[in-house]
């Protein structure tokens, strides 16, 4: 979004909190009928696979867990975000403290929608904003697998967050602006099926661009330049560009799909950061799935790099 | 004569202390690890046969490597920024947890050498079992920077 979209976006959003129609625009939008019918019996060994695309582990696991704890899902990590701090809740299958009373329908609300079984808006820390992109079948089948998880006791602490941050409420006007099921990358008909393969893993449950693309003022993500690399929402640093423009990937398909399952570059650098997180969960998948994010990558316009460049510190 | 070679000699020294530089040297090393992991890589992954000689050499070499991982000589205070450094400030404002890892991968390498893996097997344990040490201190340790 260039200074004047910021800017307009900026006063929409100020002078929508001032009229009644933002009672009405920011309202929680539940999934239409047609969506909920497709939802239908979730397949568990199915949804496995859906559950590690996803990465819930990443921010729903108990800090520093390994193995077999990492299933168990009573959230608690800290998300440091510029908004504030964001704490993922329990999602085990506890019926109080995690999500164990919820139907497939209200599960399918939250992950496709953003919205609370209660009707009100969750915040994007929670990629629902890529999560909406998946189809309603891998939301029944992950459904069916997280079914069959342990429940944990034990409600995550409160988010920590500021004024005017609290209002949930607040959040309908920005999802107007960035919340859609459209796929972001538009290729032409009769591209190849491993790369809308590619495209639907990584630009749904993966959730790639909630890292590796820039954001706007209002924390949207600027789809006009689609994985070119970020400021780390998170810390220092940078998230680097995954497209093959300037200063991004310069790396053949089967070398970006060896990183995402063995974690080496082909300098035999290792994964860092909050990518060795990712990386883990990538290398669970079956290989055309890795093969399939890899052609998409290769596949996606190229751009330069999304964040400033860096100054070396004088010394 | 013998003592101006001796104090040149001496000079050279005291100046390439001096103006050693530990991000350049730490760098190079930990290059050297990736190029050992790089060299049974191929074999773990079934592209070469397995060389038990090549195996060892690789391992001695990220055994020693380790054991050169002394934060005091290649993360001293005042080398946190410069050059193209992607060390993390973690590694000063936890010092302690940035050794535990140093010590991890210690014991990991010298496990592996001391398993003197004989067949493929046996390697791809091993391998595994060092190759996490990168990713795991990479994961708090080092940041991109761009
Ligand atoms: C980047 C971090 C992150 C990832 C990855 C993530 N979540 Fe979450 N999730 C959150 C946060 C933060 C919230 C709280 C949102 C709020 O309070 O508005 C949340 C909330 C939820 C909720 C609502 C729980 C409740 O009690 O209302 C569900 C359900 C959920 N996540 C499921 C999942 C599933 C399933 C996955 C994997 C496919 C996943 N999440 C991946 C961060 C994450
Ligand atoms: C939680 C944030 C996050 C998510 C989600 C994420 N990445 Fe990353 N990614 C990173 C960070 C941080 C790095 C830098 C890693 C490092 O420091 O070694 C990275 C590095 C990479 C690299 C290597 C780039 C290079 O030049 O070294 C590739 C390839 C990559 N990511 C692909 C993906 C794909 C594909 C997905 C989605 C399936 C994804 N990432 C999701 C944060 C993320
Ligand atoms: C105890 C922590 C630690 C372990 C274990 C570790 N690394 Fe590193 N590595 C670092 C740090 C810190 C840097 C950043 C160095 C700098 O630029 O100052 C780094 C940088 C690198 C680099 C980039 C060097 C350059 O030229 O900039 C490579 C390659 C690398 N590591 C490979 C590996 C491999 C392969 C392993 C496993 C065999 C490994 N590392 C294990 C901490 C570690």
């Amino acid at each position: 979004m260039g200074m004047i979209g910021k800017l307009s976006a900026a006063a929409l959003l100020a002078g929508a909190a001032a009229s009644a129609v933002f009672w009405v625009a920011t309202r929680p939008e539940r999934l239409p009928a047609a969506i909920v019918s497709e939802l239908g019996a979730g397949d568990a060994g199915r949804g496995e696979r859906i559950f590690w695309a996803g990465g819930c582990t990443s921010c729903h696991a108990a800090p520093k867990s390994e193995g077999e704890a990492r299933l168990q899902l009573p959230g608690g990590a800290e998300l440091n975000t510029p908004f504030g701090v964001f704490v993922p809740p329990n999602i085990s299958q506890d019926p109080v403290d995690g999500i164990g009373g919820w139907t497939v329908e209200d599960f399918a609300n939250a992950m496709m929608r953003g919205v609370s079984p209660e009707g009100e808006h969750y915040y994007p820390a929670f990629p629902y904003t890529s999560y909406a992109r998946m189809k309603p079948q891998d939301v029944a089948d992950l459904y069916a697998y997280m079914k069959t998880l342990p429940a944990t006791p034990g409600a995550a602490a409160d988010h920590r967050l500021g004024f005017p941050f609290t209002v949930r409420r607040g959040l309908g006007l920005w999802k107007l602006l960035y919340l859609s099921d459209e796929p972001v990358v538009d290729f032409p008909a009769g591209a190849p099926d491993l790369v809308l393969a590619g495209r639907y893993l990584a630009e749904g449950p993966g959730h790639c661009g909630e890292c590796h693309t820039p954001r706007d003022m209002l924390g949207g993500a600027e789809k006009a330049r689609w994985l070119s690399g970020a400021a780390a929402a998170e810390g220092e640093g940078i998230v680097p560009n995954i497209t093959p423009g300037e200063g991004g990937l310069k790396w053949s398909a089967s070398e970006i799909a060896d990183y995402l399952e063995t974690g080496f570059t082909p300098e035999f650098d290792s994964v860092g950061g909050a990518m060795v997180e990712v990386q883990k969960n990538m290398a669970k998948l079956p290989q055309e799935d890795r093969d399939a994010i890899a052609a998409y990558l290769k596949a996606i316009p190229p751009h330069p790099n999304g964040y400033p460049a860096w100054q070396p510190a004088a010394n | 004569m013998r003592n101006l070679l001796l104090a040149i000699c001496g000079l050279a020294f005291a100046t390439s202390a001096v103006f050693a530089d530990p991000i350049a040297d730490r760098q190079a090393l930990m290059k050297a690890n990736g190029k050992a992991m790089g060299s049974i890589a191929p074999i773990v992954k079934g592209e070469k046969d397995f060389d038990a000689a090549l195996v060892m050499d690789a391992l001695t070499k990220l055994a020693e490597d380790a054991q050169k991982m002394d934060p005091a000589v290649l993360w001293p205070v005042g080398s946190e920024t410069g050059g193209d450094t992607t060390s993390a400030p973690a590694i000063w404002e936890d010092p302690a947890a940035f050794q535990a890892a140093i010590d991890k991968f210690k014991a990991d390498t010298a496990a592996a050498v001391a398993a003197a893996p004989a067949d493929l097997d046996a390697l791809k344990v091993q391998f595994g079992a060092v190759a996490s040490n990168c990713g795991g201190c990479h994961e708090k340790f080092r940041i991109k920077k761009g």
